[in-house]
């Protein structure tokens, strides 16, 4: 089972460069946390405190928000694809 | 949009042989010329974004581009504000953008700006615009951008970009979901890289779904949200949902 996760520009210091990772997982939840353990940090990056999914962050399975599904308990299945995508604010950053 | 051409707008030879080649694209013609001469254009910001955004929309030929930048020039804008030049250090990004923009288009009213946009000057900023560019720099300014084109009920072109990416859509209030929908918390503010590509991809890509839309051709990015990889060379679509206790735009789909 495999399911391709697509790391944003902006995280993919985190993922040392790669553009996706390829990860097993059940569910959303376990897909977060199997990325967590090859690079540390994304967890923190995607999730809050309570470990609900950041509001600024969304991701995308096969190209639907998981807000609109089940959100971290959106079930996976082998050739699904998940995209991170996060608010970027620029523009500019002059202000 | 209602954009009947009238007699206000009826180009002149000059302007026909001008835009003969954009003309000649199909279902464009004289009518979609027309449709564009009569069209007005806020641009929320003169920067990386705002730079390709009022230049195509000048070179194209709306007939009134209004543009807000709060922002002086700084040497550090150079490396993707293409509407800024190294004699304009230390002038408004404002009359910067109006002084060339006027020089590559005379038949374009183009009126300039130096303001913050707040949420108690916004409304009458857009007032009597057909569509806004979102071209800022911050996500509180877009949010109040977004309630703003929900409370008049018209189109927000929304761009955003990091390093050599970015993202955009077509917001229609009461068609789509909304910017507050997609994103429902702002992003903490951060520094962060621009190769000024980005910005003139993003913002390319924001001008041609104005052109589109005012001219009535083609199909938007509207109910999509298009994701550009430039270190991959990839172009991506994911499908954003409205939100229906959205704060921002609930009200307008009962």
């Amino acid at each position: 089972m495999s399911i391709t996760v697509r790391i944003p520009a902006p995280l993919r210091r985190l993922s040392e460069g790669q553009p996706t990772v390829d990860l097993t997982g059940r569910n959303l939840s376990d897909c977060i946390d199997n990325l967590d353990s090859r690079f540390p940090g994304f967890k923190e990056r995607l999730c809050d405190e309570s470990g609900d999914l950041r509001r600024f962050v969304n991701i995308y399975v096969n190209g639907e928000d998981v807000r609109f599904l089940q959100g971290l308990a959106t079930q996976l299945k082998d050739g699904d694809e998940v995209s991170i995508v996060p608010a970027v604010a620029g523009g500019d950053i002059s202000s | 949009m209602i954009l009947e051409p009238t007699e206000l707008n009826v180009l002149t030879e000059r302007e026909l042989a001008r835009y003969d080649r954009q003309i000649m694209m199909d279902r464009f013609g004289v009518e979609g010329q027309e449709r564009l001469k009569k069209a007005k254009v806020f641009v929320a910001g003169a920067g990386g974004l705002g730079s390709p955004v009022s230049i195509y929309l000048s070179v194209a030929g709306v007939g009134k581009l209004r543009i807000v930048d709060r922002d002086t020039v700084e040497l550090s804008n150079l490396n993707r504000q293409i509407l800024h030049w190294e004699k304009d250090i230390g002038s408004t990004k404002a009359s910067s953008a109006g002084d060339k923009l006027r020089q590559m288009n005379s038949n374009v009213e183009v009126e300039t700006m130096v303001e913050t946009i707040t949420e108690d000057n916004i409304s009458q900023l857009a007032e009597g615009y057909d569509l806004i560019v979102d071209a800022m720099d911050n996500f509180p300014t877009r949010y109040l951008l977004n309630k703003t084109a929900i409370e008049k009920r018209i189109p927000l072109f929304h761009g955003g970009i990091y390093g050599m990416s970015g993202i955009a859509t077509t917001i229609i209030p009461g068609e789509t979901p909304c910017l507050r929908c997609i994103f429902p918390e702002a992003p903490p503010p951060e520094k962060f890289p621009v190769v000024g590509v980005a910005p003139a991809i993003i913002g390319c890509i924001q001008a041609t779904e104005v052109i589109k839309y005012i001219v009535g051709i083609g199909n938007l990015l509207t109910n999509r949200l298009l994701i550009f990889d430039g270190l991959n060379s990839e172009f991506r679509e994911v499908k954003p949902s409205r939100a229906t206790n959205c704060r921002d735009c609930a009200p307008i789909w009962c």
